[in-house]
């Protein structure tokens, strides 16, 4: 699997911050998460499955269900605010030196 | 997975100021434009602070007078080049056995024109930082405080 969606821009989505919010809390299965959001099953399983692609939870069987979790590695997470982070501290950066008056 | 690479974040921004102005501004007067929603000490961070030579500190400074590191100086090659250590982990404490590194060039364009280009690299070392201290405590409560930055950052 490639990490094609990058953390920051799978958690712009309200829902998908929501279910990555509920599940850093504790693991949940899918119909857990169906039950407590105003979405249905397949809309959860889509989002969860962006998030998994983005590298910000991991799943695994039990039983019947399946059990997802937040990554607790959290790389790619961590990844994606490095990225907006930067951006927005160069751009202040450029600010600053260009407001110097030349001396 | 342990040992995966992560592929670095690069930025790049072009700014209107002479090679070695970009390079001050950058380190010496990092205080001027350091983002202030960045910082991990308990109260409002007060300053921001890049010692201007090679092992210098790299710390903030909180209104209560407490200082916190964030890591240090590794390169220091003015006006051409920067090398820091971010210590900061995914759970944003200091932590004096990780180092990220975070690159930084600039590169004249004209006499009044630089390109900075900044690289922050070994981002798979924050995983492999993460294990230990899962590991050792047992616990993801830093993920909270991941994601309220999250949250913000998203919002802004």
């Amino acid at each position: 699997m490639t990490n094609a969606t990058d953390g920051f821009a799978a958690l712009a989505d309200d829902t998908r911050r929501d279910i990555f919010e509920r599940l850093a809390k504790r693991p949940l299965s899918v119909g857990e998460l169906a039950e407590k959001l105003p979405v249905s099953r397949p809309a959860v399983s889509q989002h969860l499955k962006i998030l998994k692609a983005a590298g910000l939870v991991v799943d695994h069987a039990e039983g019947t269900r399946r059990v997802y979790r937040v990554d607790p590695r959290g790389v790619e997470a961590m990844r994606g605010y490095l990225d907006r982070f930067w951006d927005r501290a160069l751009a202040a950066f450029k600010e600053a030196v260009e407001e110097e008056k030349d001396s | 997975m342990s040992g995966k690479s992560v592929e670095p974040v690069r930025k790049h921004v072009v700014v209107e100021a002479p090679q070695e102005r970009a390079f001050r501004v950058f380190t010496e007067n990092i205080d001027r434009w350091w983002p202030r929603e960045h910082h991990i000490g308990k109260t409002t961070m007060k300053t921001a602070v890049l010692e201007p030579k090679e092992n210098g500190r790299w710390y903030e400074v909180c209104e209560d007078g407490s200082q916190c590191d964030w890591g240090k100086v590794l390169a220091w090659e003015p006006p051409r080049r920067v090398v820091l250590a971010w210590q900061l982990s995914a759970q944003w404490q200091y932590d004096a056995s990780l180092i990220t590194e975070v690159e930084v060039t600039f590169t004249p364009e004209g006499p009044r024109r630089t390109r900075v280009d900044l690289e922050h690299r070994n981002l798979e070392r924050f995983g492999d930082a993460a294990e230990a201290v899962r590991n050792s405590v047992g616990g993801t409560g830093g993920w909270m405080q991941l994601l309220e930055l999250y949250a913000k950052a998203a919002q802004g």
